[in-house]
């Protein structure tokens, strides 16, 4: 206790270089703990997007683009699937709900998809369902429902008026200005990739084509004349819901062979374990990088610690004077870098932690990425453990060379 | 380790016996040739001489902190250069105080933790007590030292003349047996430095601690029991300068 006592006022005695070496410690671990917090908040959120879903299907394509560009809004989709095939997929006996996607157009930058009710009535996250924080969803074929961050971002309320633009493209020359729509609801935030689109139903989309092609202008898909009488434009993916969680893997593969139109069905999860295994090289780099900030930051307390005994060879010697034998000098020291880097490992904690409060709202805003602030995992836990262990262990080569030190030399002033 | 313990009815080994010792700092010539002294048990030896007679080296191989080239050290039956420089450290926690010319105080401890460090540092010095607490002997000392008021405070606050005397409390606790004062009195007016070596008079014979005192002050020599001129001794004074 005494040691104790001694190594922490011995600390404080040199109240800044021992600020400034646990700061760099401190910064090293927030580093290494942040990284594993935003990672997990990032599989988290990732996972959280989409629940309760069992297939998600789209046009025959990577699986990754398939899940990206219908859940997450990332990436084109693969092409687009026809309305029959959806409509003979939607009748299997093994499936009980499915919801239309159908991208192609935007809002200054924000996708904007035609889906039907069943989106509103099936779709979950994070075992919640979509609700509205004023208004409700589309109606009629001039409404159209606006994620959280639209409105707030465009200052949208009910009864705005939104002209799509032709692509998915941020700035897009081609608006359909021939059919604006009406807000009709603004969802509740969602802290997902629903906050960043526009919802509208998939007879808005169609008839915002057809009335743009009649007005002689944009024209999407096929012409009006060239689908048949009351055929409904392709979608670009359908989610689906079984009835059995069992008969998925077959329905996968039944969809997967289908004859009549390639498709690509994807289980959620799995393609979300193949994004991680893609996306786990770069992971794996960020780990190593908050590594080394962390060895740069235990070589400068090493760097500390050899600079200040210079200045503290009279400390020691006065201490091996009056009795301080070999075991003690060197556990002081080892003690003193052992606490630097207990209140640097303590104190990057203590940062994350303060960063994720102090930030959660703005990530979660810019984002849409909802950091949590959970325990420390087995992970994090092992990263300071290394970290105090390294730390601890870098203070026995200055404690060592300290005792080596001429005793006489440190009691006499040196010029 | 010899054994510090005198023998049945043998004569009491003297505090301290050096013979033919030589001593250099590392490059140098001999700054230090000594062929023989012997300090009693319980003896008050007033040491004196011009700056590089080697008086504060002398006191260094008295406590441990330096070894000799050649020769012997032995202090209170213990050969010193034989044992280990962490023996040495230990050795001088148990059985030396010593009054450094620079003070040598630990500048983030307060005057009582300064004072009970010894105590802290080594179990045996602590012994020494006999149960007494270390706070309350450090109080006791600190009150005849008239530093009583200051045992809280950090002693970067104190004057020079009160740093003095808290490095001189420091060597005092605990009782002992060989202590060494390098210039103690230096920082100390007359009416202090009086009292101060009343109280370290007093204090060795309760003690029957041996007492190696160095000053310039020729005027103390009266108060010893034995004056020792270190350049009448030390033949290799002269040769080269130093303190």
């Amino acid at each position: 206790m005494f040691l104790l006592s001694l190594a922490w006022r011995s600390l404080g005695n040199r109240r800044l270089i021992s600020v400034l070496t646990a700061a760099s410690i401190a910064l090293s671990v927030a580093l290494l703990v942040g990284i594993e917090h935003v990672r997990m908040g990032v599989r988290e959120s990732f996972a959280g997007t989409i629940r309760g879903t069992d297939l998600i299907v789209g046009a025959r394509g990577g699986t990754t683009q398939v899940l990206l560009s219908t859940v997450f809004g990332m990436s084109m989709p693969n092409g687009s699937v026809s309305w029959g095939t959806y409509e003979r997929w939607a009748a299997h006996p093994a499936v009980k709900w499915t919801i239309p996607y159908a991208l192609g157009d935007a809002h200054r930058g924000h996708r904007v998809i035609g889906t039907t009710a069943a989106f509103f009535e099936r779709y979950r996250f994070r075992d919640q369902s979509v609700t509205f924080s004023s208004g409700r969803a589309p109606a009629n074929d001039r409404e159209i429902a606006i994620g959280w961050d639209v409105a707030a971002r465009l200052s949208y309320a009910v009864d705005s008026q939104v002209t799509l633009a032709h692509g998915l493209a941020a700035v897009s020359f081609a608006q359909h200005e021939a059919h604006p729509f009406t807000v009709s609801g603004v969802i509740a935030r969602t802290f997902t990739p629903i906050d960043r689109a526009l919802y509208s139903t998939l007879e808005g989309l169609t008839v915002m084509h057809d009335d743009e092609a009649a007005s002689g202008g944009l024209m999407m898909g096929p012409p009006p004349e060239a689908r048949a009488l009351g055929e409904k434009p392709p979608i670009t993916a359908f989610l689906v819901g079984t009835k059995n969680r069992f008969e998925t893997l077959q329905l996968q593969r039944e969809m997967n062979e289908d004859q009549r139109e390639p498709l690509t069905a994807i289980i959620p999860g799995v393609a979300l374990q193949q994004l991680w295994q893609i996306i786990g090289s770069a992971e794996v780099g960020l780990r190593l990088v908050a590594l080394f900030t962390v060895l740069v930051g235990l070589i400068g307390m090493v760097v500390a610690l050899y600079a200040s005994l210079e200045s503290r060879r009279r400390e020691m010697a006065i201490l091996r004077a009056v009795g301080a034998g070999p075991r003690l000098i060197v556990s002081l020291l080892v003690l003193e870098s052992g606490l630097l880097a207990l209140v640097g490992a303590v104190g990057g904690v203590g940062l994350v932690y303060a960063g994720i409060t102090v930030a959660r709202s703005a990530v979660e805003a810019r984002f849409g990425l909802a950091l949590t602030l959970h325990p420390l995992g087995a992970t994090e836990w092992a990263y300071l453990a290394v970290v105090v262990s390294a730390g601890t262990l870098v203070g026995v080569l200055p404690a060592w060379r300290a005792y080596r030190s001429s005793l006489a030399d440190g009691l006499s002033p040196k010029l | 380790m010899s054994s510090t313990t005198d023998g049945a009815g043998a004569p009491p080994r003297p505090a301290a016996e050096l013979r033919d010792v030589r001593f250099a700092y590392q490059g140098g010539c001999d700054v230090l040739d000594l062929p023989a002294l012997t300090i009693g048990r319980g003896e008050r030896c007033f040491l004196h001489g011009p700056s590089g007679s080697g008086k504060t080296t002398l006191l260094g191989l008295l406590a441990g902190v330096l070894v000799p080239r050649t020769g012997t050290v032995q202090v209170l039956g213990t050969t010193l250069s034989a044992l280990s420089s962490g023996a040495r450290d230990r050795f001088r926690a148990e059985h030396l105080g010593y009054v450094f010319q620079m003070f040598n105080l630990i500048p983030y401890l307060s005057v009582r933790e300064n004072i009970t460090l010894p105590c802290r540092l080594s179990p045996a010095r602590r012994a020494r007590l006999r149960g007494v607490d270390a706070n309350i002997e450090a109080a006791q000392l600190a009150a005849r030292l008239e530093i009583a008021e200051l045992l809280d405070q950090p002693v970067t606050a104190l004057s020079v003349g009160q740093q003095q005397r808290v490095g001189v409390a420091r060597a005092l606790i605990g009782a002992p047996e060989l202590v060494v004062c390098d210039e103690p009195t230096s920082a100390l007016d007359s009416d202090r430095r009086d009292r101060f070596l009343e109280l370290l008079f007093a204090r060795c014979d309760e003690a029957g601690s041996a007492l190696v005192f160095v000053s310039h002050d020729l005027s103390l020599a009266t108060r010893f029991q034995r004056t020792v001129a270190l350049p009448e001794l030390n033949t290799a004074a002269g040769r080269e300068m130093v303190g």
